[in-house]
């Protein structure tokens, strides 16, 4: 169990009604928007299960986008989220799927599209007192919550690109809390997540990078 | 320090001659230092400060529209003199409900322990504070004294309405502000815990069934119910009355009652106040005004 702090009690700090359904959809949100680099164009979000039939009463679909937008849990531009979209000339759509059953109730998928033609789509789940945890990128499953700073690392799925990751941690001097890797199948596309309990540099990106068989690597500092 | 139980809290301040909200915030030393500590903390007293005082001169309808402006009327109710309970408590029920208010139109509130009981722990606190003239650090003493209370019913019991009721929500945040009155008004750290049991108690069974599944009605009135039993409770204990029963037994208890409420009982909005007809009703017609 992680260490219940004063803070988890009193807190989160955040704008209603619900830590599950508003709170917990700007953090999907805010995290979708941090994994895609570039000034994002275009949103479409799928709310399943709760998300799909009490969004409304509970703000999650302004809350989804708010978070996208950039906007933390206690930022009041949430409430005003469909008018500050179209301040920041992003388009959105919400797609209610009230069918499908999702293997957890409070579920959304972000589909993201920025100016530069990156497309990403992450699924994240509401999990109870505003925490979430993202499940999936690009229809790969992965697993983490973003409360560590975090780095996702995108990669052809072939020997030795594990080893030239932890090098680079070795080199920067990172402390691994938690490191796994999620692919789709073998010898295809696969996902290196890693957390860390101090703050990951910057720097470790374009070291990551050099590797020929990365494809991407995104660093998120936790909220 | 570290304390996994209401038993092991209470031995770690009596060995070492503290209180309840010392001994949390020497807990709270594990993730980070003093002063980031604080400052986050007046951070969330001021937003605390803030959801308590708005609605009583800015009343905001909910998004539903079935909540809004009832805390302005108790508040001016009481400015007119006309109230029955006296200043402590008719002020406890204004702000509690008032930052309900603020949860319910899209407002920033601090979750304490959630955002469905986020009006109990700074409606009492504040308005014990003003009639008291306590300052922010007292305040803030009596916060890190709650979250002591939080913290262990979160690990131990529940704190969430869709696991265990309303008992476990508002029952919580009702045993932690029980507690931060007590020891600010100068009781030990063992009727801090006795304030916090008997608030359990007095609100053991209270099932969660909001209207429309929104977190507005019965949830609004619920926590200024809240504010007031926890004013009960410190008010019995530092009398110098004993409850009987410890801390740890009673977060036991709520905890197995509210495992054994039926689903329809816990959040579902399938149950109590939220089936009534007159629930019932809402329930239509706000479905039909989001259709």
């Amino acid at each position: 169990m992680n260490f219940l702090s004063i803070f988890d009690v009193i807190g989160p700090n955040m704008v209603g009604p619900s830590s599950s359904h508003t709170a917990g959809a700007a953090a999907i949100g805010l995290m979708a928007g941090k994994l895609c680099p570039g000034k994002i164009k275009k949103a479409t979000f799928t709310l399943y299960g709760s998300f799909a039939l009490v969004y409304k009463g509970h703000g999650t679909d302004r809350a989804l986008l708010g978070g996208v937008l950039g906007f933390n849990t206690d930022d009041l531009r949430i409430k005003n989220a469909f008018k500050e979209s179209k301040k920041y000339g992003m388009e959105y759509n919400f797609i209610f799927d009230k069918d499908t059953v999702p293997e957890h109730p409070n579920t959304a998928d972000i589909e993201l599209e920025s100016v530069n033609g990156y497309h990403l789509k992450v699924r994240g789940v509401s999990i109870g007192g505003g925490k979430i945890k993202i499940t999936m990128i690009n229809d790969i499953k992965v697993e983490f919550t973003g409360e560590y700073s975090t780095l996702i690392i995108k990669q052809h799925d072939v020997p030795g690109v594990v080893a030239h990751i932890t090098q680079c941690l070795s080199d920067d001097s990172v402390n691994i809390a938690f490191m796994r890797l999620f692919r789709d199948s073998k010898g295809g596309t696969a996902f290196t997540v890693v957390e860390s309990d101090e703050a990951i540099p910057d720097a470790i990106i374009s070291h990551i990078d050099d590797n020929k068989n990365v494809l991407d690597t995104i660093l998120v500092q936790p909220r | 320090m570290d304390f996994i139980n209401g038993a092991e809290l209470l031995r770690a301040c009596n060995e070492n001659n503290i209180s309840i909200s010392e001994a949390m915030k020497l807990r709270e030393r594990a993730i980070a230092d003093d002063d980031t500590t604080m400052e986050k903390i007046r951070y969330s007293l001021s937003i605390m400060k803030n959801a308590v005082k708005k609605p009583l001169s800015h009343p905001e309808k909910s998004m539903s529209g079935l909540t809004g402006g009832e805390a302005k009327k108790i508040y001016d109710n009481f400015e007119a003199s006309k109230g029955i309970l006296g200043s402590l408590a008719e002020k406890a029920i204004a702000y509690s409900m008032a930052v309900l208010e603020v949860n319910a139109s899209m407002g920033v509130i601090v979750a304490a322990p959630t955002a469905g009981s986020s009006g109990v722990l700074p409606g009492v606190l504040l308005s014990y504070a003003e009639e008291n003239h306590l300052n922010d650090d007292e305040i803030i003493t009596g916060l890190f004294n709650a979250s002591a209370i939080g913290y262990l019913l979160m690990r131990n019991a529940s704190v969430a309405g869709a696991e265990a009721g309303c008992q476990a929500e508002i029952g919580a945040a009702s045993a932690m502000a029980a507690s931060a009155i007590t020891e600010l008004r100068g009781g030990t750290p063992s009727q801090c815990l006795e304030a916090a049991a008997m608030t359990l108690a007095n609100m053991l069974g209270l099932v969660c069934d909001p209207i429309c599944g929104l977190v507005e009605i019965p949830c609004q009135s619920r926590n200024a119910s809240g504010a007031m039993n926890a004013l009960i409770s410190a008010e019995i204990i530092t009398s110098g009355v004993h409850f009987m029963i410890p801390f740890d037994e009673m977060s036991d208890a709520m905890l197995s009652v509210g495992k054994s409420l039926p689903l329809s009982l816990r959040e579902t909005a399938m149950g109590g106040c939220a089936v009534t007809p007159a629930g019932c009703k809402a329930a239509k017609m706000f479905s039909e005004k989001i259709n």
